[in-house]
């Protein structure tokens, strides 16, 4: 009983450092992208550097009127942001931070991330469809598309480190690269890192492949009819898959808490590579126009999904001849 | 509508559920207040109906208000984003008609200015589009602010010469108002050097980005026989393949004295309009040297000063005079009747005549080709409802 109080306490923990650090990722990329387009980004709130700027969206949004459109499914419609965030929070769960850090190091921890990062569609569907609008109804339709398309070069491409370490349990893949992080695996984990960020791009629904929000043409897509509260929680989703899916990647790829240094660093340098993922995501994002979707599903289909398909039998193949976990 | 791109979908049309989608006039991508109906099969644009009218103003009935002195303020409000050749039209339109002279310097100091405001106006135009295309949060941002931080350099320029830095009235009937400050000049080519070096790096970005070709290329194209059909004008018909600029085919204000190549691309899609856009920033610089190179001394008006409202009189005449703006050929008809205030005016709109294009490319694009093809257009609609 004890144990599961603790797995509680952790839980609850790990919940909220995730939605500390959710919102204040945001002013990050703000900063970030605000160098990149030589402006200054969020400066006034919270002097010096807009310190207190996510606090100041988040109380916004908070007091801003909820505003459900009179012809919305109203069920499915206040439902779905609770739908969407889900998953998304839930993907922090089998997430170790440091050796037994973690609400719960499962043995098929990267498979639970991975089916639940894909539950996030259903989320997003249910908002398209029960706005009862034109364009979040069309982003809706997009979104299935382009989230089919991409989960499975994405996880082809996570299985990539999974077969080199020959577990799907988190820590157990950590351990396996403390000779070698997998990025640096001969051919196959920089082939692998590249694949599974281009997948992760379009699984995160980022620019390039932005095609769901496409401000331009579908206005927000299907978050149109969202205010307030509910807007809030689509977005504060967003974000934590997104740092989800880059802690992911530390952890496949970066060889997550390893690095030099004592051991209590650990959980610092796998937040580091986790922001490092997410700092080229953003590069990314703020320097490419968005790619149409019939070019996407192209992409995904006539290269992504081969190239991960060969890749991870090659894979299959160098560890049959040198055996799992062997560097 | 019926067209090529139309009849291909409707032939491979299944008898699905068709969706109509409205677009404008309040949205993110329509440049203004354009409104489009927007009938999709799928993604698939089947069908547009272009709506317009939404910034009507009576600018052409105002003008029979305004005496001759007076207009040439407003003149620019019908393009808003390229003001000097709006209001160049309309004095050259009451020069023509009442026969006045204009200096050769005032002559040179209105190309300057034309083409200082070309360079500002394809600025706006590079950077919504790329906004257009990638998303007010998206890579387009990025290229937006660039662009937009080299604007601001040319409104600089603008506002030390005339106090303005978007509605001028700079030009009067006779020449211009202002001369150059002391100190302009060197101010003004310090800007078009950094401009032309800025210009490199946008290449750079944009045509080693194999999305934003993609997304360009072969998207949009209007035929060279359309583009005749239709009068489009400006960088729409250059890139269709026509070598058709009224700088070169019927100089006005000293143009014919000027050396610069007007760029023609052949290919007739959003690529070949952007190219021939960024070759125009490059020639609107050649031609801003060589007029504060070759910029002769002497009066900067035929006319004495502003001293009252109807001071300028038109014998009874009419007249119809063309310049090339950022947009195309703006054209201005008047008819005096020997007062202070024309009888009739009216325009002819570039983005007017380049907007009646889109009903016959769109059909067949996807959703999001619509609001590249609509910003490869550059429509600003001061200009097509005036």
């Amino acid at each position: 009983m004890s144990e599961l109080a603790g797995q509680a306490l952790t839980g609850f923990i790990v919940l909220n450092v995730v939605i500390g650090l959710v919102t204040y990722v945001t002013l990050l990329e703000r900063k970030f992208a605000a160098r990149m387009q030589s402006r200054i980004g969020p400066y006034y709130v919270g002097w010096p550097h807009g310190w207190l700027q996510p606090i100041a969206d988040a109380l916004k949004l908070m007091m801003k009127e909820d505003v459900v459109p009179t012809l919305a499914d109203r069920w499915v419609y206040n439902l779905a942001p609770i739908v969407f965030l889900l998953p998304c929070i839930l993907i922090f769960a089998t997430l170790p931070f440091a050796p037994g850090l973690g609400v719960a190091d499962l043995n098929i921890g990267v498979l639970f991330f991975l089916a639940v990062s894909s539950l996030e569609i259903v989320g997003l569907f249910m908002g398209g469809w029960g706005s009862n609008n034109k364009y979040a109804l069309l982003s809706a339709m997009r979104a299935v598309n382009q989230i089919i398309s991409y989960d499975l070069p994405f996880i082809f491409a996570a299985l990539v480190p999974v077969v080199l370490a020959g577990s799907l349990q988190m820590s157990v893949i950590v351990e396996a690269q403390a000779g070698l992080w997998y990025v640096l695996y001969p051919g196959l984990g920089q082939l692998a890192f590249l694949l599974f960020l281009i997948a992760t791009l379009a699984a995160e629904n980022r620019v390039p492949f932005d095609i769901l929000e496409a401000e331009s043409e579908l206005v927000a897509g299907f978050r149109v009819e969202y205010s307030g509260m509910k807007f809030a929680l689509i977005q504060l989703g967003e974000y934590a898959h997104m740092i989800g899916t880059s802690f992911l990647g530390a952890l496949l790829f970066l060889g997550g808490w390893l690095g030099p240094g004592p051991a209590w660093l650990g959980p610092l340098w796998f937040l580091l590579k986790a922001m490092l993922i997410f700092l080229v995501v953003t590069w990314v994002r703020w320097s490419f126009v968005r790619i149409r979707v019939d070019h996407i599903l192209a992409i995904s289909w006539k290269l992504l999904l081969p190239a991960t398909i060969v890749l991870l039998m090659a894979t299959a193949f160098v560890v049959a001849w040198r055996g799992a976990g062997a560097a | 509508m019926d067209t090529e791109a139309r009849r291909v979908v409707e032939m491979g049309y299944g008898g699905n559920e068709r969706l109509v989608m409205n677009m404008g006039p309040q949205h993110p991508s329509a440049h203004g207040v354009f409104r489009a109906i927007l009938t999709l099969e799928g993604e698939t644009v089947v069908a547009v109906d272009a709506v317009i009218g939404y910034l009507h103003r009576c600018h052409e009935k105002l003008a029979e208000t305004l005496t001759y002195v007076q207009y040439p303020s407003i003149a620019s409000k019908t393009d808003y984003v390229s003001a000097m050749t709006a209001e160049l039209a309309y004095v050259a339109a009451v020069e023509k008609v009442g026969k006045i002279d204009v200096p050769r310097r005032a002559q040179y100091l209105r190309v300057l200015v034309a083409e200082l405001q070309r360079i500002a106006s394809h600025c706006l135009w590079l950077g919504t589009w790329c906004l257009d295309m990638g998303g007010a949060l998206g890579g387009g941002a990025t290229i937006f602010l660039y662009a937009i931080r080299e604007r601001e350099l040319v409104l600089d320029l603008f506002e030390a010469l005339t106090g303005a830095r978007l509605l001028y009235g700079f030009h009067q009937v006779g020449g211009v108002r202002y001369d150059l400050p002391a100190g302009w000049a060197e101010q003004c080519r310090r800007t078009v050097d950094l401009i032309e070096q800025r210009l490199d790096e946008y290449e750079a970005m944009l045509e080693r980005n194999a999305f934003f070709l993609v997304r360009t290329q072969g998207v949009g194209v209007i035929s060279r026989e359309l583009a005749l059909d239709l009068g489009v004008c400006g960088p729409l018909i250059r890139g269709s393949g026509v070598a058709y600029d009224v700088r070169r085919t019927e100089p006005y204000s000293s143009y014919e004295a000027f050396d610069f190549t007007v760029p023609v691309e052949t290919a007739g899609d959003c690529f070949a309009r952007y190219r021939v856009r960024m070759v125009e920033f490059r020639e609107s610089i050649k031609i801003v040297r060589q007029a504060l190179d070759g910029l002769p001394e002497g009066p900067i008006s035929s006319r004495p000063g502003v001293k009252s409202v109807g001071q300028v009189r038109i014998p009874k005449g009419e007249g119809y005079t063309r310049v090339e703006g950022a947009r195309g050929e703006i054209g201005c008809h008047l008819v005096a009747d020997g007062g202070a205030k024309p009888y009739r005016l009216k325009w002819r709109g570039a983005s007017f005549c380049n907007l009646a294009v889109l009903p016959h490319i769109i059909p067949g694009h996807k959703v999001a080709d619509v609001v590249a093809i609509m910003g490869s257009v550059d429509p600003v609609f001061g200009e097509v409802d005036r």
